[in-house]
């Protein structure tokens, strides 16, 4: 017998193998050596004191770099402003992005036009976005004149840490609810004409089946973008950098957790420390994405 | 309609001016200093239309700035070689995730529904220390690289290929092309619309990209214009003329790219909004 059945069989399957190892080949080299790798290598810092110079070498330091957190006196500080920012971006811009995605859906004229302009800040780089703000911000800038023009007082948004953070929290309620908006207007599509009819022959007015029938709809959609603005707050860092040159001053009043994490390991090379906050911080977010997700399918299954 | 609504018409399209307003009006008044002589802008003032209307800002950051037009090409270097490579072998991984069978299938494509949890700070500090260690700071490659694959995007187009019509491929199978023909030439023309919306995403993010060039670049030619820009920030203090044409030109392409796609963001933004 020259070729069995089943050998052909088994040099089809091999074939099939060869070009399927084939095809994954660049993306396991890439992930493995820039993702897996990162990962257990930063569990592996996070308890080590790392030493930078001349060659690098490491000292097993247990848990010190996680208690050294309890007395941090300036991750208590990145962990306030975080959650003052938190506290006032996150609705503001859910709150902006469902009202502007509401007015969107309706049968209005020009609708592809005003979605596509507002989306235009989502698009621009931060560091452009920051520049921009800061010129309109300076003391002798536009926000200043407008407030003069209304007869508000004026503030030196760049400089007082009693307004600093405001200035980065209005720049990204800007910046950042168009994403949502088209989140929301595309979840909103997906809600059953017959229901707004069903209302309507109720004798609902545009109000009522707003509130009725638009937000309950939306509630996971809504949970999404209360979640994931969140964790945007956690991640800030390009816009505290360049609005304060790195330093997350003026006094303090602009440092988040990624830019105390940067300024750990590249200014004072505390690679061990650095790496074990990286680490409580993403073990955080990742809690946070499971719960929501967790939440998420409980909703999709109701 | 009921004439209640009708009766709302004319104050949705106030708000939706107004709105539109309060997004334009940071880039009109950044493009309007780029075209005003810097006494204009130190005097103050809020007219949008330069009273004396001048292109010399540009003029000086491209020649007397050299590395300005260098940080322009680094930026475009990176950001295309980045897109180019993901829209690739995410395809690539995509494809054979969702359709050929091989021992060892399912565990990559949960390490990589895994990965797409997992927020880029954590490994930041290790990935600065692997790139050192193969002595690529400073180059081209410690952002490409790392850059060239993204979880998110090959899960994006294993669920795109899954939804494939099988016949095409089968068709071609029977045609003699092997995995990597049918792959080239059947199954990848047919993809456009899931790889544009791979490209703006990808090409966007590269080209807006701040911490990585920042902390891999310390050569000033090897600097991206977003860092570059962020120094420039430093050196041209009070320059706001020079800065704003120096932000204009790094916004050109994006928002170019934007217009001409702007139809396939949407697809995107709701692909990787969680659905």
């Amino acid at each position: 017998m020259a070729k069995s059945p089943n050998g052909r069989q088994s040099r089809l399957r091999l074939r099939e193998a060869l070009a399927g190892y084939t095809f994954m080949t660049p993306v396991v080299l890439i992930l493995g050596l820039f993702m897996l790798l990162p990962i257990l290598y930063a569990i592996f810092l996070s308890f080590h004191k790392v030493n930078l110079l001349g060659s690098v070498s490491y000292k097993f330091a247990g848990t010190a770099n996680f208690e050294r957190m309890l007395d941090d006196a300036r991750l208590w500080i990145a962990l306030r402003n975080t959650a003052k920012y938190a506290l006032i971006v996150v609705p503001c811009q859910t709150l902006l992005a469902l009202v502007l995605a509401a007015i969107l859906n309706m049968k209005i004229k020009f609708r592809n036009f005003f979605r596509v302009a507002y989306y235009l800040p989502t698009v621009t780089s931060s560091a452009v976005l920051v520049l921009i703000f800061m010129w309109i911000y300076n003391s002798n800038g536009l926000l200043n004149h407008l407030l003069e023009l209304a007869g508000l007082p004026t503030y030196n948004w760049l400089g007082d840490p009693a307004v600093a953070l405001t200035g980065i929290m209005l720049m990204n309620i800007w910046s950042t609810a168009p994403l949502y908006m088209v989140i929301y207007l595309a979840a909103m599509q997906d809600i059953p004409e017959s229901q707004y009819e069903a209302a309507a022959i109720d004798g609902a007015n545009a109000w009522t089946k707003f509130w009725r029938i638009t937000v309950p709809q939306l509630k996971p959609v809504t949970f999404y973008v209360v979640v994931m603005g969140i964790i945007g707050t956690f991640q800030l860092f390009d816009q505290s950098y360049i609005f304060s040159a790195g330093s997350g001053g003026p006094n303090n009043a602009t440092l988040t957790m990624v830019l105390l994490i940067y300024q750990y390991a590249f200014k004072n090379l505390d690679m061990g420390y650095a790496s074990a906050l990286a680490f409580v911080l993403a073990v955080v977010i990742m809690l946070i994405t499971v719960v929501q997700r967790l939440i998420f399918k409980e909703e999709k299954l109701n | 309609m009921s004439p209640k609504v009708s009766r709302l018409r004319p104050l949705v399209y106030v708000i939706l001016g107004i709105y539109a307003i309060v997004t334009f009006v940071p880039f009109l008044w950044a493009l309007s200093a780029s075209f005003k002589p810097l006494h204009e802008i130190v005097s103050g003032g809020m007219h949008l239309i330069p009273r004396h209307f001048t292109l010399d800002n540009y003029k000086t950051i491209l020649q007397q700035e050299p590395m300005f037009g260098r940080w322009f090409l680094n930026s475009a270097f990176i950001a295309v070689s980045v897109t180019v490579f993901n829209l690739l072998f995410n395809s690539l991984a995509g494809y054979a995730l969702a359709r050929i069978k091989f021992p060892g299938s399912t565990l990559m494509f949960y390490s990589i529904l895994g990965m797409i949890m997992i927020p880029g700070q954590l490994t930041i500090i290790p990935s600065y220390l692997i790139i050192k260690e193969l002595g690529w700071l400073n180059s081209y490659q410690a952002i490409i690289v790392p850059m060239a694959a993204q979880a998110t995007y090959i899960f994006m187009m294993r669920q795109f290929f899954i939804n494939f019509p099988k016949e095409l491929e089968e068709a071609a199978e029977l045609d003699g092309l092997g995995r990597f023909g049918t792959f080239f030439r059947v199954v990848l023309p047919l993809a456009k619309p899931a790889l544009a919306a791979q490209t703006i995403f990808i090409f966007m993010g590269a080209w807006n990209e701040f911490l990585k060039p920042l902390m891999l670049m310390s050569d000033k030619a090897m600097f991206t214009l977003s860092v570059g820009l962020n120094t420039f920030k430093g050196q041209y203090i009070s320059f706001w003329n020079y800065i704003m044409a120096a932000s204009i030109i790094m916004t050109l392409p994006a928002l170019l790219i934007y217009v001409f796609f702007n139809r396939f963001f949407v697809q995107g933004i709701t692909f990787t909004g969680g659905k």
